[in-house]
């Protein structure tokens, strides 16, 4: 069977469908499962490179610095975000501690690296030469970054902790709390189909953008 | 035939889930097809989906009577004595000392969540397999939803991991970690994988089917 013409699969329900062009915020949704298609292209790197930089530099103050501090009769005890992994690792909750700090330090690094690695080449022009790898990365960890949750489970300890000590917020808390939005603002204006685009022109397909390509051979 | 008619895979055509790129199949084996332009492994639905679905949910929820009827944390405490909480009486004592919301954010997340997402999943699973006709919408609103709430469900065990670190004070109290805290946290993981092995495209298929033969 032959379709002509540019084509797109629905992620969600494998629905084939033609591309049109679309007007300022608009997303196209499938006509059979209503899932998103696509949402305009936008070529500017600028914004996605400013919140990974700006998301990076909070991501080691949020780790460099104590998040919170407890002060119970003079006696003060601090957590870094390192240090919750590790007593959990060193109360014999080994896997506990693994996946804390998986969830809430490995993941959020190789984001923002894998980011840092396609955006800043791309925004001068050049391409990196591990991009499909870095791009699948991205999409394959992307669940298990769980800074957001993090900082509500801190805010639900704080609250259990309030009526027994002294509560003191340290700099990686704030950090934290601006490190949450800057990697929502980072991962959301990033665009994975910019990227493809700048890659290379689709061989033997039909791209997400809709365009079909010459050398396409069967 | 027109798209719109059509699926990718009624075409005979492979759709890259990493860079959405549509190509035509390179080999009739299952498994050596890659994408031509990311190189990422191509196949016409993900593989072994619902095995690895059902798999994972059932583990699941195994694992979910002791993540709620262990103890995620005992607690020592000079002045109120030691005692073990588990994530029920965690909710109780927020509620009994007034922190209302909280409380209530806790058990949409620890409770809540886990419960729903493990039925929703049995649903969509027992759907997909009995042929749904009807109410594909519905199930694929549900699959999107459980795509997104899955992470909230480790508040708890950030809990423990910050009270465990935070109250090592020898002399007022000591929070330690205890099982039910590594059952649930299993019980996350467990449902987490099991929503992604899933592959919303089932759904649709199903529903194809049982609209082919709607006697068979």
């Amino acid at each position: 069977m032959r379709l002509h013409g540019p084509l797109i699969a629905c992620r969600e329900c494998d629905l084939l469908q033609r591309p049109t062009a679309l007007a300022g915020h608009m997303v196209a949704r499938c006509s059979r499962c209503s899932g998103v298609l696509y949402q305009p292209l936008d070529d500017d790197l600028d914004r996605p490179l400013a919140y990974t930089l700006a998301a990076t530099i909070l991501f080691v103050l949020a780790n460099a610095f104590p998040i919170v501090g407890l002060e119970v009769q003079g006696q003060t005890t601090v957590a870094t975000l390192f240090g919750t992994a590790r007593t959990l690792y060193d109360e014999n909750m080994r896997a506990l501690g693994v996946l804390v700090f998986f969830t809430t330090i490995v993941v959020p690094a190789l984001q923002l690296g894998a980011m840092l690695y396609l955006l800043v080449p791309l925004h001068a022009g050049r391409v990196p030469t591990l991009l499909p790898g870095a791009v699948r990365m991205l999409q394959a960890i992307r669940p298990w970054g769980m800074t957001e949750v993090f900082i509500l489970g801190l805010l639900v300890s704080l609250v259990k902790l309030g009526a027994m000590a002294r509560v003191q917020p340290g700099v990686g808390l704030w950090s934290f709390g601006a490190l949450l939005f800057a990697i929502a603002a980072a991962v959301a204006s990033f665009d994975a189909r910019v990227i493809w685009a700048k890659y290379r022109p689709a061989p033997g397909g039909i791209d997400e953008a809709g365009r079909r390509h010459a050398s396409s051979t069967p | 035939m027109r798209p719109g008619d059509i699926t990718a895979a009624g075409a005979g055509l492979l759709s890259c889930l990493t860079c959405g790129l549509l190509s035509q199949p390179a080999s009739h084996e299952e498994d050596a097809n890659a994408c031509p332009r990311c190189g990422r492994r191509l196949h016409v639905r993900k593989p072994h989906s619902l095995l690895r679905s059902w798999t994972f949910l059932v583990a699941a929820m195994v694992l979910y009577l002791p993540a709620n009827l262990l103890p995620i944390m005992d607690t020592e405490s000079l002045i109120m004595g030691s005692h073990s909480d588990t994530i029920m009486s965690g909710i109780v004592l927020l509620w009994k000392s007034g922190s209302w919301g909280i409380a209530i954010i806790v058990f949409i997340a620890s409770i809540m969540v886990p419960m729903l997402k493990m039925l929703a999943m049995l649903v969509i699973l027992v759907a997909v397999h009995q042929g749904v006709s009807t109410h594909c919408h519905d199930l694929a609103r549900l699959y999107r939803i459980l795509e997104i709430i899955g992470r909230w469900s480790m508040l708890d065990v950030f809990v423990v991991a910050i009270l465990v670190t935070l109250v090592q004070l020898q002399l007022l109290a000591a929070i330690t970690p205890a099982k039910g805290a590594l059952a649930f946290g299993a019980v996350v993981v467990l449902t987490m994988l099991s929503t992604m092995s899933f592959d919303p495209r089932l759904i649709w298929d199903s529903a194809e089917h049982a609209r082919r033969r709607p006697h068979g």
